[in-house]
């Protein structure tokens, strides 16, 4: 075998930020002994600064750390520090919670679909070069993100990092009337959804079968979006209360990740849309199960690939639930309940459109906050990501570095991992021995 | 010093200005900074937006305006901390590098997509600092929140001009 030496392909532009994402992939006889992925920052900065914080400022603190997924932030620390206070928000404002979200999802999940990763399976370099070839698709995504953002400004008073959310509900809640507008929009974009969906499902998917256990929020009756119990294929169920006894963080040695397992199972975890999907698409909504059917997906989907068709789905199901909650809609009498400060220590886990997200707060007697921790998907899926990249290089080793970075590059839009906001390419340094 | 009197944009556009960035980013916060600067300053009729520099957002916020003004941070290989770029485009390059995450998509994509979609402002000026640290934490280190006197001044210079 020809001995390449030590290469690295590298690829680099004008970022807005810093942050270099890093893949390290080491062949040796034909075998990859090694992959490893360095892509995320944990948020760790945010447990620390947390310290010392009124019990009130976690939902705005954290709103912070995401600029694609707040109201995911958000709604894990108000589930959280309510268990601690002994609140349970009611009917209509928990409706007015999951509505909130369902606005994330649609448009965290209308923006990795048209902006990032149907153009790798249509042959562009990016959602420009789709724009200018289609440029009735890519309005489509646009219109859908926007129905999205809708919600949220409406309800979080504004999309990037809402404002109106608090411990216990809202600063503010709408008012029916100022709904109506809002269904309206929704009902144009299921449409849009729909055809979303139609047009993903008719794409070239490569074979790809991930093995991994799957982790997910469940509630039985509903499709889990800001709440539920954990439960993974491999038959594990707990409440939040007992994630960090199941979830084991380690640290690894390349990274400033901990790497997430499952206590007492053997290999990695994998969290997000095809966990979610797999566990729940018996609970899809109607219009959504449908649509999911005549994409031709079955009850679950373990190619990583065929996620942009999860997703596709998973707008339907918001917008089907966003109309649902808002035709059900009875204005509160008040934007929240009340909640005194307890010590003690509370958990909070919702499905943030990338998976499932898991935050505990330690409470003093005043409502001070002692202690924070965050645990965000990507931390949980890294060790997954990479394991799936070990086979996916493996069956393509014959390709040049070029086309094995752009390939790679392709493999990690699958599972869009969250970058913490900070790394805008990715560095591929290949070892072949 | 005074500043140059605000001139209203041209007929049938508003004016936006952009913060793009995080101030729980360090550097990255010079945006939001400049943003909250303006707030005393700028006219009421001057629409002020907070983005991430997500590219739908980008384009909504700047859409059938007579002028956009951007600020936002940016790394430099080598970088020198507080240098400032002022940047007016008529032209957008194509985005050199796709990014792995939705994460990654930035004023790039926002300016290729608004050009094919006929979304551009009339006129887009940017002004962009040379971060020294975009590390998790809060607070502009001291070349980068010079530098945001000197943007604020700046932008109030481009607004004036109209």
């Amino acid at each position: 075998m020809t001995h390449k030496g030590d290469r690295t392909l590298s690829a680099a532009g004008i970022a807005r930020v810093e942050g270099g994402g890093s893949m390290y992939v080491r062949v040796s006889a034909g075998q990859v002994e090694e992959v490893r992925l360095d892509i995320y920052e944990p948020p760790r900065f945010f447990e620390a600064f947390l310290r010392g914080r009124s019990y009130t400022e976690p939902p705005d603190i954290t709103a912070r750390i995401c600029g694609i997924c707040p109201v995911a932030y958000q709604t894990s620390a108000c589930q959280a520090i309510e268990a601690v206070c002994g609140v349970i928000v009611p009917g209509p404002l928990a409706d007015l919670r999951r509505l909130l979200y369902c606005g994330e999802w649609i448009a965290s999940h209308a923006l990795h679909i048209y902006m990032l990763h149907a153009p790798d399976f249509l042959g562009y370099p990016g959602a420009v070069e789709l724009a200018r070839d289609h440029r009735d698709i890519v309005e489509r995504g646009l219109s859908l993100r926007k129905a999205g953002n809708a919600i949220m400004e409406l309800l979080g008073g504004r999309s990037i990092h809402p404002v109106n959310v608090r411990i216990g509900g809202f600063y503010r809640v709408p008012s029916a009337r100022e709904l109506v507008p809002l269904a309206e929009q929704l009902r144009a974009a299921l449409d849009l959804a729909l055809d979303t969906v139609r047009w993903v499902a008719g794409f070239d998917f490569p074979d790809f079968t991930c093995e991994h256990e799957l982790l997910a929020l469940r509630e039985p009756g509903v499709y889990p979006i800001e709440r539920g119990t954990l439960a993974s294929s491999g038959g594990l169920e707990f409440t939040a209360a007992d994630f960090e006894r199941h979830v084991i963080e380690e640290q690894v040695p390349h990274s400033t990740a901990l790497h997430a397992r499952l206590a007492g199972h053997d290999g990695s975890y994998l969290t997000g849309p095809l966990a979610r999907y797999t566990l729940n698409s018996r609970w899809l909504p109607p219009v959504a199960a449908q649509a999911a059917r005549e994409a031709g997906l079955g009850p679950g989907c373990r190619n990583p690939f065929q996620s942009i068709i999860v997703r596709a789905v998973e707008i339907v199901c918001a917008v089907e639930e966003a109309l649902r909650l808002i035709g059900a809609y009875q204005q509160p009498d008040r934007p929240f309940c009340e909640a005194e400060p307890r010590a003690g220590t509370g958990h909070g886990v919702t499905e943030a459109p990338r998976g499932v997200l898991y935050q505990r707060y330690d409470l003093d007697a005043a409502g001070a906050v002692r202690g924070a921790r965050i645990v965000p998907p990507t931390s949980q899926n890294q060790a997954a990501i990479q394991d799936d990249l070990r086979g996916f290089v493996q069956a393509r080793l014959d390709f040049d570095d070029e086309r094995l970075t752009h390939e790679c590059e392709q493999a990690i839009r699958n599972y869009d991992p969250c970058i913490s906001c900070s790394t805008h390419f990715l560095s591929l340094q290949m070892v072949r021995g | 010093m005074t500043e140059p009197r605000q001139r209203p944009g041209r007929a049938g556009g508003h004016v936006v200005v952009i913060g793009v960035g995080n101030e729980f980013r360090r550097d990255d916060g010079v945006g939001p900074v400049v943003l909250s600067r303006l707030s005393g300053q700028a006219a009421r009729s001057v629409r002020l937006v907070l983005s991430d520099g997500e590219p739908a957002r980008m384009i909504e916020a700047w859409a059938g305006a007579s002028l956009a003004i951007v600020v936002d941070a940016v790394r430099a290989d080598p970088p020198v901390p507080g240098r400032l770029h002022r940047i007016i485009l008529d032209r957008a390059d194509a985005p050199e590098v796709r990014p792995v995450s939705s994460h990654g998509l930035g004023l790039s994509e926002a300016i290729g997509l608004a050009q094919v979609l006929d979304r551009m402002p009339d006129r887009l000026i940017i002004h962009a600092v040379e971060a020294a640290d975009l590390s998790q934490g809060v607070g502009l280190t001291p070349a980068v929140a010079a530098a945001a006197d000197a943007i604020t001044s700046a932008v109030l210079r481009d607004l004036a001009a109209g």
